[in-house]
C-alpha cells in the first residue's frame, strides 16, 4: 500500500478508446485535470478496428438526400426494438452531425462525394449531384431508411481513434498505459477513484479523482466466440457491479454481428452488405431475400444473424471442420471496390484465411459483437447509485441501442456521449472539491492487495484461470447466444455459478511476479462471472424477444409486460444478482413494427 | 502438408526477478491447420508456461500490439502463419524499445513522446463551428492522407531501422510517415519551414541513411519509401527557401 504514490486529478477517465478519450477531452479543454488509465497504448484501443463507419444525417450521398436527424431517430428507435430511451437518441441525433464534422476539423480524412452517375449492384443508377462534390460521403448500413454512414476508406474506427489521441497529445493530457483498475474507492454513496493495477510492474496504486468516469468498453471475450479485441473482457462493468450499488442495464441485450470469418472470429464490416454484397447457402443461393423481401442483407443486425442461423439449422449451412458457415459474395463489386472501400476486408481474408475475396466467397458466421448493456446512467452519463461516478460508450447502457444497436451507431455514440459527458463531467468538477475519506481509500487498496497476496503465495486453492474460462466462454456461446431457451438458459445459470464458486478458489501455476498474464487473468476471472451471470439470469427471465434478446419459446415481443429495462446490482457476498427493472422511457415514438423481421421463423 | 511438431525458442526475461539472467527458452508445439502466432502463444501460454508474457489486442492485424523479431525479422504476429515458418521458430522481442518482459516491449510510451515531439496534430487557428457544414476535400487527396494515416505504430520499422537502433533520438520512418501525412493535409496550416524545425535535422529526415529496411518489412505496405521522398523533397526546399 503506497499513500505516497496516490495520484491525484480533478477527472480519472478508465479507458481510451474513443469515448474515453472525446470525455478526457471535453474536460482537459475545460481547463481540468485529466488522468487516462488505459490497458493497453491508447490508439490500440478496441475502437481502432471499427472497419465500417460512423452514422450522422448529413444527407449528402444521392441515397441519403432528404435525411435529417428525425429519420436518424426513427430508425434508431426502429432498431432498438423500441428498448432505447428516446430522450437520449434525440439528443444523440441532434449531434451526431456536429460529431462527424469535429473529427473532420480534427483530421479524419474521411471519404468524400465524387459527383457522376454509377450502378448499384441491384442494377439501381444513382448520381452524385456536382454541389455536393467533396462534402462527407457516406454508405449504406443496415436498418437504415437513407445512407447515412460516414466512413473512411475502410478504416474508419481507425482514423477516428488516431485524430482522437492526437488531440490529447496535443493537449498534454496524462496518460497511463499498461495499467488497470481493478476496484473502485467508494463508500456506497460517493466515488473517490480506483485502485489501480500497473500491468508492468503488477503494483498495486490508488488514483483519486473528483470525478472517475467509466469506459472501458464491451465484454465480447466472454464469449467463446467474438468479433472484440481481446481486451475487451468487461473490466469496467465488473467493478462497477462490484460496488454493490451500481447497477447494470439490460446485460442481457448482446448483439451478435452476421460476419465473423470462420474459424477467426474477425469481424468484416457491415459495409460488405452495404455496398452490395450477398449472403449465400451451400447452394450458392443467395437466401436473404426470402426471409426479408425488401431489406434482403441489410436488415438489422439481430434480424440477419437470426435468418442466418435458422438457415443453417434447416440444413443449408456449408460443413467445415469448424461447424457449418455460410458465404459472403463480394465478387461483383469489383477489384477496385473492394481495394479501397473494403480493402481492411480484402487483407483479412488475404491473412487469415489465405483468400483473394476479389474471386473467392467469404466463410462467415454470426458471431459475438457487442454489447448494449453496461453501466447504468442517465442522459448526463451519471451512473445510477454512486454520485461522482459516469460512465459513456459500450460500458455504459446510456441507453441508446434499447436491445439492438443499429450498425455506424457505435462510433457515433462514443464521441457524441463524449462530447455530453464530457461537458457534464467538467460541468461537476468545476464546483466540487477533492475529498476523500481516508479510511475508504486505505480499505479499498488493503483489500485489492490482500487478494494480489493471496494468489502470489499459492497459498490454497486447486482452480486452473484458463480452465474455468473456457467453460465460461463455452456456456455463454451456447446457451446465451442467438437463439435462446428457458432450459438452456437455465443450465447456463447453473453452470456458471458453480464457475463462480470454483473461481473463488484459483491457484496460480506462475510465481504471479512482475508483469504476470496469469495473475491478470486470475484477478479479472471472478468480476467476469459475476457479468456472466447478469447476462444468463436476465435473459432467463425476460420471457419475451426483443431485438438480440430472442426466446424460442417466447418468440414475440411483449411490450405489456417487458417494455422495461432490466437492472442488476451484485449485493455484497451474494452468489447471485439481484434483478430489478425500470420502464422504458418512450417520448416521441410509440412502440410499433420495425419493419423487417416479422416473419415467423419456422 | 504433414503435421509438424513445432520448436519454439523463446526470449525470457522478468523484470521482476532479475536475479534469473534473460535467456532463450525452448517450447515444443504441434502444428495444427491456419496456426498463427497468436494462436501458437496462446496455447503455449495456457497449457504450458503461464507467466509467458506478450502482446496481442486485435488480432486481426488492425491495432499494432504484437510486433516482435520473428526468426530475426520484425512483424505481427497475429497475422503470421506458422505455415509459412521452419519448424524452428525464434521469437525475440523488438529491438529499441524498452523491454516489459519477454516478447513485450513498451510501444506506448515511445510513440507519445514521438508524436508529442512531432506535434503529430493539425495544427489551425480555425475555431470549429458547429453549425457549419464541413469543408469540402477531393476524395483522391482524402484518400492520399489516408494512406499515410493508415500506420498502426507496431514499432516494426523502427525495430528494422540502423539509425534508430544507433540513436535514440531518431524519429524513424513511423515519424517521418506521420509528418508526410500532416505535411500534404490542407487542414494543417504550418508551413514547411515550421515543419523543418521539427524534422529538417539528423534526428529527422537526415538521420536516414537509405537502407530502407522500413519499406521491406512494413506489415501495413505502406510506401514508406515514397513519403520518406516526399518529406526529404519538401524539407530540401523549406531549408534552401529558409523562413
Amino acid at each position: 500500500m503506497k499513500w505516497s504514490e496516490a495520484h491525484l486529478s480533478d477527472v480519472l477517465v478508465i479507458g481510451a478508446g474513443l469515448a474515453g478519450e472525446r470525455v478526457a477531452i471535453e474536460a482537459a479543454s475545460r481547463g481540468h485535470t485529466v488522468t487516462i488509465l488505459s490497458l493497453v497504448p491508447p490508439r490500440r484501443s478496441h475502437s481502432t478496428a471499427a472497419q465500417g463507419g460512423m452514422q450522422a444525417s448529413l444527407g449528402n450521398v444521392a441515397m441519403g438526400y432528404g435525411d435529417n436527424p428525425d429519420i436518424h431517430f426513427e430508425d434508431t428507435v426502429k432498431g432498438s426494438d423500441w428498448g432505447c430511451d428516446q430522450e437520449v437518441a434525440r439528443l444523440f441525433v441532434e449531434l451526431a452531425p456536429v460529431a462527424v464534422r469535429q473529427m473532420a476539423q480534427w483530421g479524419v480524412p474521411w471519404s468524400r462525394v465524387v459527383p457522376g452517375k454509377r450502378t448499384l449492384p441491384d442494377g439501381v443508377e444513382v448520381e452524385e449531384l456536382p454541389e455536393k462534390a467533396g462534402l462527407i460521403a457516406q454508405r449504406q448500413f443496415g436498418g437504415t431508411a437513407k445512407w447515412r454512414t460516414c466512413f473512411a476508406s475502410d478504416g474508419t474506427g481507425h482514423v477516428l481513434q488516431y485524430a482522437m489521441d492526437s488531440v490529447v497529445v496535443k493537449l498534454g493530457i496524462t496518460v497511463h498505459d499498461r495499467a488497470e483498475a481493478i476496484a473502485l474507492i467508494h463508500d456506497g454513496k460517493e466515488c473517490y477513484g480506483a485502485v489501480v493495477l500497473s500491468l508492468r510492474t503488477g503494483e498495486l496504486r490508488p488514483y483519486l479523482a473528483k470525478a472517475t468516469v467509466i469506459a472501458t468498453g464491451g465484454y465480447g471475450r466472454m464469449y467463446g466466440v467474438s468479433t472484440n479485441a481481446v481486451i475487451n473482457e468487461g473490466t469496467g462493468m465488473a467493478i462497477a457491479l462490484d460496488t454493490g450499488v451500481v447497477p447494470l442495464g439490460n446485460m442481457e441485450a448482446v448483439q451478435f454481428h452476421p460476419t465473423g470469418i470462420v474459424p477467426a472470429g474477425i469481424l468484416v464490416t457491415e459495409g460488405c452488405r452495404g455496398d452490395g454484397g450477398y449472403l449465400l447457402d451451400k447452394n450458392l443461393h443467395r437466401f436473404m431475400p426470402d426471409y426479408e423481401p425488401v431489406k434482403k442483407e441489410v436488415a438489422s443486425r439481430d434480424v440477419v444473424s437470426r435468418w442466418m442461423v435458422h438457415h443453417m439449422r434447416k440444413g443449408y449451412g456449408v460443413e467445415s471442420p469448424y461447424g457449418p458457415h455460410l458465404w459472403l459474395d463480394l465478387r461483383h463489386l469489383g477489384e477496385a471496390h473492394i481495394c479501397t472501400n473494403l480493402r481492411e476486408v480484402f487483407t483479412i481474408c488475404a491473412n487469415f484465411l489465405g483468400i483473394n475475396c476479389v474471386q473467392e466467397l467469404i466463410p462467415v458466421r454470426p458471431t459475438q459483437h457487442y454489447s448494449m448493456g453496461g453501466v447504468r446512467t442517465n442522459i448526463h452519463g451519471e451512473a445510477v447509485g454512486l454520485t461522482r461516478l459516469y460512465a459513456a460508450g459500450e460500458a455504459a447502457c446510456w441507453d441508446l441501442h434499447g436491445f439492438n444497436r443499429l450498425g455506424g451507431n457505435s462510433l457515433a455514440e462514443t464521441i457524441v456521449a463524449g462530447m455530453v459527458v464530457g461537458e457534464k463531467v467538467a460541468e461537476f468538477v468545476q464546483e466540487a472539491p477533492l475529498t476523500f475519506p481516508f479510511s475508504v481509500v486505505e480499505d479499498h487498496l488493503a483489500a485489492q492487495a490482500a487478494r494480489i497476496e493471496s494468489l502470489r503465495r499459492r497459498a490454497s486453492g486447486s482452480e486452473n484461470v484458463y480452465e474455468l474460462r473456457k467453460k465460461m466462454e463455452e456456456t455463454l456461446l451456447e446457451h446465451v447466444g442467438i437463439f435462446r431457451t428457458g432450459e438452456g438458459l437455465q443450465q447456463a445459470v447453473t453452470t456458471l455459478q458453480e464457475l463462480y464458486q470454483r473461481s473463488q478458489d484459483l491457484r496460480l501455476r506462475s510465481s504471479g511476479l512482475g508483469p504476470n498474464p496469469e495473475l491478470f487473468s486470475a484477478l479479472r476471472l471472478p468480476g467476469m462471472l459475476r457479468l456472466a451471470l447478469c447476462i444468463a439470469q436476465g435473459a432467463l427471465l425476460r420471457t419475451e424477444s426483443r431485438g438480440s434478446h430472442y426466446r424460442e419459446d417466447y418468440p414475440k415481443r411483449d411490450d405489456v409486460n417487458w417494455l422495461k429495462r432490466t437492472l442488476a446490482t451484485w449485493p455484497p457476498g451474494a452468489s447471485m444478482p439481484h434483478i430489478d427493472y425500470e420502464p422504458v422511457k418512450i417520448t416521441e415514438l410509440p412502440p410499433g413494427d420495425r419493419g423487417y423481421g416479422t416473419m415467423p421463423i419456422k | 502438408m504433414a503435421e509438424r511438431l513445432l520448436t519454439f525458442s523463446i526470449f525470457r526475461y522478468n523484470p521482476a526477478t532479475p536475479e534469473i539472467a534473460p535467456r532463450m527458452q525452448e517450447f515444443q508445439l504441434d502444428e495444427t491447420p491456419n496456426m498463427t502466432l497468436f494462436i501458437a502463444l496462446n496455447r503455449l501460454r495456457e497449457e504450458q508456461d503461464p507467466s509467458l508474457m506478450f502482446d496481442f489486442v486485435c488480432r486481426a492485424a488492425v491495432c499494432g500490439s504484437c510486433g516482435m523479431l520473428i526468426n530475426g525479422r520484425p512483424g505481427l504476429a497475429c497475422k503470421t502463419l506458422t505455415q509459412d515458418l521452419p519448424d524452428r521458430i525464434t521469437l525475440m522481442p523488438l529491438p529499441v524499445f524498452k523491454l516489459v518482459g519477454d516478447l513485450s516491449v513498451d510501444t506506448g510510451v515511445w510513440f507519445r513522446q514521438l508524436n508529442e515531439n512531432l506535434e503529430a496534430w493539425i495544427h489551425t487557428d480555425k475555431d470549429f463551428d458547429p453549425k457549419a457544414q464541413e469543408e469540402r476535400m477531393d476524395n483522391a487527396l482524402a484518400q492520399e492522407i489516408y494512406e499515410a494515416e493508415r500506420c498502426i505504430e507496431c514499432g516494426s520499422c523502427i525495430a528494422a531501422c540502423a539509425t534508430a537502433n544507433m540513436r535514440a533520438d531518431f524519429v524513424g520512418a513511423a515519424g517521418l510517415n506521420r509528418i508526410a501525412r500532416f505535411l500534404i493535409d490542407p487542414r494543417d496550416e504550418r508551413s514547411p519551414w515550421q515543419v523543418f524545425e521539427v524534422v529538417g535535422t539528423d534526428e529527422g529526415v537526415f538521420g536516414c541513411i537509405g537502407l530502407m529496411a522500413c519499406d521491406d518489412i512494413c506489415p501495413m505496405e505502406i510506401p514508406l519509401q515514397q513519403q520518406l521522398a516526399l518529406v526529404r523533397r519538401k524539407m530540401a526546399w523549406a531549408g534552401l527557401k529558409g523562413k
